[in-house]
């Protein structure tokens, strides 16, 4: 019994210790990776990775500076939403930064753009309603096909 | 499965435990590590390995600090052929006079008629496609051209690296070794060039920003500047660095002459730089190229001027610059670079076009197609058009009136002018579509209006 309970201490200690390795060796990846910016609205969070410094430059020349940062108009406004979709394009993103995977010219995603067009209609919607351009359900246009560079250049 | 569990040794649930754990730990360790090696990415740039001063021509040494750069650069070696343009491989049998095992097909044998317009000149002997920059000294040294008239050292302004000769010709003074290497046959001249165009004849090598280093562009992009109400432009000082990404382009993919008994390298801007202002500049002068068998008309042959017919399209108007498309950005790591690989856009639609155009390669492709298409079918018309006034000036060149037979051969000197224009040009049409239709149908025009001098009474 006592041999037992010996080799189930042993046991316990090597399990907890690499645990705790583990746990110490993704804390520190998280914060150098600087993990939790991803939880805030700053627009820095967004060149944490260089690829989109070309589009974090333009917005900051751009007319929407000073009105919407990138989760303005890149997720939904409820909590529920916003959250969904930093987690799916973290996970997009950081798979494709990672392994190199993904295509370039990059070109957003149609739910990605399903949300952006949501963002304008929620500030800019007096403006549709007179006429809205847009209405018929085959259109493929969004506001952006025209106003292209009002957040960023693309 | 609790049971199965308890069966299992403990030793072998140790190792079980330990094989996970340390997987994961590979798998969080290696992502760290791939963090950093990117952050590292975005930190470097650029490292001097080879101190590169203002008289090193050879791009190896170059290549030394710009390794990415220079694999581009020699990449155009490369033939590639597009619909229109680009270069095929054509074997042929090395000679005495010509050593190339490897050349481009020959623009004479694809249409004959360019042979009959330029009849006692020697593009009519020796016509080919263009090749990439790597070919361009090597080239010129073996066209046919060069046997069939005695050609000026003016010639290899652009198809060497000249900065560094010319500076060396004229001690110091790039402007004096311009006017020396004029003066001097060709075959003179390529004894003081050694490479085809080099890192340095378009850049500043302290601090790689672009520079103008021809002489003849710094004098004609002046002239053509004091048209538009700027008088005394110096192009290095004024120019911003979005022109200078054409600019150092257009000091070669120019229309050009050579003025006067020392064949001085001038560019025709000095009353502007469409087609027809180019032509009236030549007509003010008298100036003309040769005089064509046969027909006796004075004509002249316009050069590749893709720089003039870009400047008159609607990419010019927008602000790309011939770097945008033939030198698109490209990522290699954290670095956004030029690719030095200069070619046709059309081999590279993604970055070419695709960084602004939100379509599909196939779709661009096919506009490009449809411009392309159109431009050949009216250069076909205007060609001959052209040739139909050429022919009836040769019938009647006995019979007619002196004056008429003048007024003649002058409409032939435009249209024929106003053709080379549309046709020398490297776009197909591409660079200004509708200019290049302008100038067609005006050289259209001019034939019809020669053949009725000749006919009406």
């Amino acid at each position: 019994m006592n041999k037992h309970r010996l080799s189930y201490v042993l046991l316990f200690i090597v399990l907890g210790s690499s645990t705790g390795a583990f746990l110490g060796l993704g804390i520190f990846t998280f914060h150098y990776a600087k993990g939790s910016s991803y939880f805030t609205n700053d627009p820095q969070a967004c060149v944490n990775c260089h690829i989109m410094q070309d589009n974090f430059d333009s917005w900051q020349m751009s007319s929407h500076r000073l009105t919407s940062t990138c989760n303005g108009c890149h997720t939904p406004s409820d909590f529920i939403g916003k959250y969904k979709t930093k987690a799916i394009h973290g996970i997009r993103h950081s798979w494709g930064f990672t392994t190199g995977y993904f295509e370039e010219p990059l070109r957003i995603k149609q739910d990605s753009l399903d949300v952006v067009e949501a963002n304008c209609r929620q500030c800019h919607g007096a403006i549709f309603h007179a006429t809205d351009p847009l209405a018929s359900p085959s259109s493929s246009r969004t506001c952006t096909s025209c106003h292209r560079d009002v957040g960023h250049m693309r | 499965m609790f049971q199965k569990f308890r069966n299992l040794s403990r030793t072998r649930i140790l190792l079980l435990s330990v094989f996970f754990s340390s997987l994961l730990a590979l798998g969080v360790s290696a992502l760290l590590v791939n963090i950093m090696e990117k952050r590292n990415e975005a930190r470097h740039t650029y490292l001097t390995i080879a101190p590169i001063d203002d008289d090193e021509e050879n791009p190896a040494e170059w290549g030394k600090n710009f390794p990415l750069q220079y694999e581009g650069y020699r990449k155009t070696v490369d033939q590639v052929r597009t619909r229109f343009g680009g270069s095929e491989a054509i074997a042929r049998t090395p000679s005495q006079v010509d050593p190339r095992s490897v050349v481009a097909q020959s623009k004479l044998e694809e249409d004959p008629r360019l042979k009959d317009l330029w009849a006692g000149y020697a593009f009519s002997r020796d016509f080919r496609e263009e090749r990439g920059h790597a070919h361009m000294l090597i080239d010129q040294i073996y066209t046919e051209r060069q046997q069939a008239v005695q050609q000026p050292g003016t010639c290899i302004h652009c198809h060497a690296s000249t900065y560094v000769p010319m500076k060396k010709l004229g001690e110091g003074d790039l402007q004096k070794g311009f006017e020396i290497i004029n003066k001097m046959p060709y075959q003179e001249a390529r004894t003081h060039v050694q490479h085809p165009v080099t890192c340095i004849d378009c850049h500043e090598p302290k601090t790689l920003s672009l520079r103008v280093t021809r002489p003849a562009f710094m004098e004609g992009i002046r002239a053509f500047k004091a048209t538009l109400g700027e008088p005394n432009y110096d192009v290095n000082a004024k120019a911003s660095r979005q022109e200078m990404r054409s600019y150092v382009c257009a000091q070669c993919h120019v229309e050009y002459y050579f003025k006067g008994p020392e064949k001085r390298l001038t560019y025709p801007w000095a009353k502007g730089i469409k087609a027809d202002q180019i032509l009236a500049y030549y007509d003010e002068l008298g100036h003309k190229d040769w005089e064509r068998k046969l027909s006796g008309a004075p004509v002249l042959k316009a050069q590749h001027p893709e720089f003039e017919l870009w400047s008159q399209g609607v990419h010019a108007r927008s602000g790309v610059a011939c770097a945008d498309c033939h030198m698109p950005y490209t990522r290699s790591g954290a670095m956004k670079i030029s690719d030095h690989h200069i070619q046709s856009p059309l081999l590279n639609i993604n970055r070419a076009c695709l960084t602004c155009h939100k379509s599909t390669e196939k779709d661009m492709q096919e506009r490009v197609a449809i411009i392309q298409n159109n431009h050949f079918e009216m250069r076909n018309l205007a060609m001959d058009a052209v040739l139909a006034l050429i022919k009836d000036i040769e019938r009647v060149k006995e019979s007619a009136s002196p004056e008429r037979l003048m007024k003649a051969r002058d409409y032939q000197r435009k249209a024929q002018f106003l053709l080379d224009f549309a046709e020398a040009e490297n776009s197909s049409g591409f660079h200004a579509p509708q200019e290049a239709a302008r100038i067609m149908l005006k050289a259209v025009d001019y034939s019809r209006q020669g053949q009725n001098s000749l006919h009406d009474h």
